[in-house]
């Protein structure tokens, strides 16, 4: 059961669950992902990385954080 | 041929003519220490999601500096044109990467590139202002299909990529080089440091090494190998082959034979 005070969201293809009425910026803050080393997306749309503290997360967004590995 | 050879990628200019990928190595540390040793100032990055299970895991980035090394972002895995907008996009956000490698494959087993998708993306990404190093066939006509969309380089394959079986067609990638302007690369199917050199003295403008590198039995010095090996061959080009002849003719002069 999922408590009141939380919604579930998907993030990089894994249901989790986080506080209700937290924003992106505190997701990331939360993550300890340093901001110049990632770029995220929110349903499917890239979102400006100094926007993010605007962004209010609601049940089922999906979010996609990526970042740089090696390849050829 | 005393001045600097400077290599020209959409206005940035370069010295060193290797570009090293950064996959399939053991860790970060072995793959910085093959870059430093390669003298490569620009490697290729793939975009993948962060590990949201494990934080700890290294990053990239802490152990090669994109303020000094370029970083070339591709979209190794892509399939379809929107697939690869999405990353090469994702990889804009990260930093502001405008120089990048499209690569669209087109079948699982030879990953040789889809170029119907390859060209529509050039296309698209040019017109958002990206600057696309496109990695293909080795076909003539569709690398100059791909300059006149917009491409800033023509990374064609030498053969599949991590075959290591060295240039397959000799003829194309050299009618290539006189077909365009913008750089030609060898992306792709180097397997030891003889194939850079005979990609150099075929005219192209640089390589792309990873698997030859990252998966020998000693990277550090295979990379320091494929440094060479890029350099003469670019000397080699410069100055000028002798024609080939079907007699022989002595090196040394008959006068004063005893």
């Amino acid at each position: 059961m999922l408590k009141k005070n939380k919604i579930k969201i998907k993030l990089n293809g894994k249901v989790i669950s986080v506080d209700k009425g937290i924003n992106l910026g505190n997701l990331i803050n939360k993550l300890k992902f340093p901001l110049n080393k990632i770029a995220i997306e929110k349903n499917n749309l890239i979102v400006e990385k100094k926007k993010i503290k605007k962004i209010f997360l609601k049940s089922n967004d999906k979010i996609e954080i990526v970042h740089f590995i090696g390849g050829g | 041929m005393n001045k600097i050879d400077i290599f020209k990628i959409s206005n940035k200019k370069f010295k060193s003519r290797l570009i090293i990928g950064t996959g399939k190595y053991k860790n970060f540390k072995e793959c910085a220490k093959a870059v430093k040793a390669s003298g490569a100032e620009i490697v290729t990055v793939a975009v993948r999601r962060v590990n949201i299970v494990d934080k700890k895991k290294p990053l990239l980035m802490d152990y090669l500096d994109p303020k000094k090394i370029t970083y070339l972002p591709n979209t190794a895995g892509c399939f379809t044109s929107s697939d690869a907008l999405r990353t090469l996009r994702l990889a804009r956000e990260i930093g502001g990467w405008k120089l990048v490698k499209l690569e669209i494959l087109g079948d699982k087993k030879t990953l040789l590139p889809d170029m119907i998708e390859t060209l529509k993306s050039t296309e698209v990404l040019t017109k958002e202002g990206f600057k696309v190093m496109v990695y293909c066939n080795d076909d003539p006509l569709m690398a100059k299909r791909l300059e006149n969309v917009g491409a800033v380089a023509i990374m064609p394959l030498a053969a599949p990529i991590g075959s290591g079986l060295g240039i397959q067609n000799k003829l194309n990638i050299k009618i290539i080089k006189q077909n365009i302007k913008i750089p030609l690369l060898i992306d792709a199917g180097i397997g030891q440091a003889s194939d850079a050199t005979v990609a150099m003295e075929l005219g192209c403008d640089g390589v792309l090494i990873n698997t030859a590198i990252a998966q020998s039995k000693n990277p550090i010095e295979m990379a320091k190998a494929m440094k060479l090996a890029v350099e003469a061959g670019r000397k080699s080009y410069l100055s000028g082959r002798i024609k080939k002849n079907f007699f022989g003719s002595a090196s040394s002069p008959k006068e004063g034979i005893i």
